[in-house]
């Protein structure tokens, strides 16, 4: 572990200079997100809802949930309006 | 003497604020309306409509969005500015920390008003007193005029690289607010002089741009995270940036006053207090807000009297201006404290300051007087029986704390 610093060495604001994609949220999760391809309408409510803005989409093709950030509140498969996404253990 | 031309203006309080909103550059504004301030939104959101200012409004549906959209706004680089009073203060009190926190230099106007319940809509300041240890530098106005000037040297206060904090400027609601005034404004190009354009500070990140400095805010080039998880290893360094940061502030905010002064022809005291007649006087009260102006009255009147009394408001309340007020508050014979406001089960708030920072230096005696809560009318007659018990005092120094107004 490194040293740690003293109140003037550090940046003001509690910034740090990591982008989000630093923080790997997955390992949070009991239950993960998966899409039933053949029911999913490519609406992009899970996209648009997620949190963590943790599943990908091309903006017409089935969203893809990136498991190393998403972090399995279930809030997308909530969203989805014709229930094609389950929560599984 | 006035250095730049400047036009007189009826306005209100309210009005004041926005007009000086208008000349200072800001980029967004989010605001909810609430009485008494609602005027501010409703004049800014117009200068918008009518292409009068260049600047983004945000609408939401609170408070707690309200600053929670400026903090994003302030973060990605923005010069920020919101309004607010009473309750929808209330409400902005977790995003109130992590304005200041996150070292961001929000400029926000705060009509006074009581708190809810039972619902009043009229002056007191239990509100901003409420958000005092929030981390905000406070400063409290007398009148529009003030209150436009407040506005003004509030962004570069904020802004300063040695300050980097939000910024409150108090106005008492409806006796300011709401009250025609003749307000002298600076014109346009002269208020964007002094305020400039906002300018992000710069850090460091060695380990991931060497020895290239990045901008302090949100920008996908240069990523930074705002607010991230700070346990017990680095909150207190971050706590303790403030507490030094809040007394540095001093500097800047009598630099600011200063120059502005130069710049307007109008000053307020050193830019911390406003004393008067106080220097040979045995007797003060000490204020904040409005109701200074009508003591500086009951003082001229006790004064032809004969009685030696004089007055002091404070104008800046955070951080608190222990090296203006103590030397003028410790040689006098009895000091009446004015509270607008009382932490219920103990005094009011500037009278715990004031005892605080008078502890073990030879003080006065101190009153506390609470008044005027709920906008309770403050009219000379009050003032000159308050000024008549701390004169007594030295007989009657008990009890510290008396409600004055209030029927029995
Ligand atoms: S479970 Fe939550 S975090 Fe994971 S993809 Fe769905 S909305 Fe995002
Ligand atoms: S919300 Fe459901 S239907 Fe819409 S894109 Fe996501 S999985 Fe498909």
């Amino acid at each position: 572990m490194s040293e740690l610093k003293g109140w003037r060495e550090i940046p003001i604001g509690g910034v740090v200079p990591l982008s989000s994609l630093e923080y790997r949220t997955g390992d949070w999760k009991v239950f993960r997100p998966v899409i039933d391809e053949e029911k999913c309408v490519k609406c992009g409510n899970c996209w648009m809802f997620c949190p963590d803005s943790a599943i990908e989409w091309d903006g017409e093709g089935v969203p893809k949930p990136n498991y190393e950030y998403c972090k399995g509140c279930g809030v997308c498969a909530e969203e989805c309006p014709v229930k094609a996404i389950k929560m599984v253990r | 003497m006035t250095a730049v031309k400047q036009v007189i203006m009826g306005l209100n309080g309210d009005e004041a604020v926005a007009y000086a909103v208008k000349q200072c550059n800001v980029d967004v504004v989010s605001a909810y309306p609430i009485t008494p301030q609602t005027i501010i939104v409703e004049k800014i959101s117009k200068f918008v409509n009518d292409g009068e200012v260049d600047l983004e409004f945000i609408k939401v549906e609170s408070e707690h969005s309200a600053l929670s959209a400026c903090v994003g706004a302030s973060a990605a680089g923005a010069r920020t500015f919101t309004a607010t009073a009473a309750n929808g203060l209330q409400l902005m009190h977790e995003i109130l920390y992590i304005t200041s926190s996150l070292r961001l230099p929000v400029v926000m106007a705060i009509a006074n008003r009581a708190p809810s319940g039972p619902i009043n809509i009229h002056c007191d300041h239990n509100d901003s007193m409420g958000a005092r240890d929030s981390g905000w530098i406070q400063i409290y106005s007398e009148d529009a005029q003030e209150a436009y000037d407040n506005v003004i040297q509030a962004f570069r206060i904020a802004e300063h690289p040695d300050v980097l904090l939000p910024v409150m400027v108090m106005m008492d609601g409806f006796l300011i607010t709401h009250t025609l005034q003749n307000v002298s404004v600076l014109d346009d190009y002269a208020v964007s002089e002094f305020v400039g354009y906002r300018r992000v500070d710069m850090i460091k990140v060695p380990a991931i741009h060497g020895d290239k400095e990045v901008y302090r805010m949100l920008n996908p080039r240069y990523p930074l995270t705002f607010g991230p998880l700070d346990l017990f290893d680095y909150y207190m360094e971050h706590k303790m940036q403030q507490i030094e940061t809040m007394k540095n502030a001093k500097k800047i905010i009598k630099e600011v006053h200063d120059e502005y002064a130069k710049l307007s022809g109008r000053f307020y005291g050193d830019g911390f207090v406003e004393p008067y007649k106080a220097d040979d006087a045995d007797f003060l009260l000490v204020g904040l807000g409005s109701t200074m102006g009508t003591v500086k009255e009951v003082v001229d009147d006790l004064r032809e009297e004969g009685f030696k009394v004089g007055s002091v408001r404070v104008r800046v309340f955070r951080p608190f201006p222990e090296e203006s007020l103590v030397p003028l508050l410790r040689d006098k014979t009895a000091v009446g404290v004015l509270d607008r406001g009382i932490s219920f089960g103990s005094y009011g708030q500037l009278y715990l300051d004031i005892a605080a920072h008078l502890y073990g230096r030879m003080g006065p005696i101190l009153i506390d007087f609470v008044y005027g809560l709920g906008g309770r009318d403050m009219p000379p007659s009050l003032i000159k029986s308050v000024f008549r018990e701390i004169i007594e005092a030295e007989k009657n120094p008990e009890p510290v704390l008396r409600v004055r107004g209030v029927r029995g």
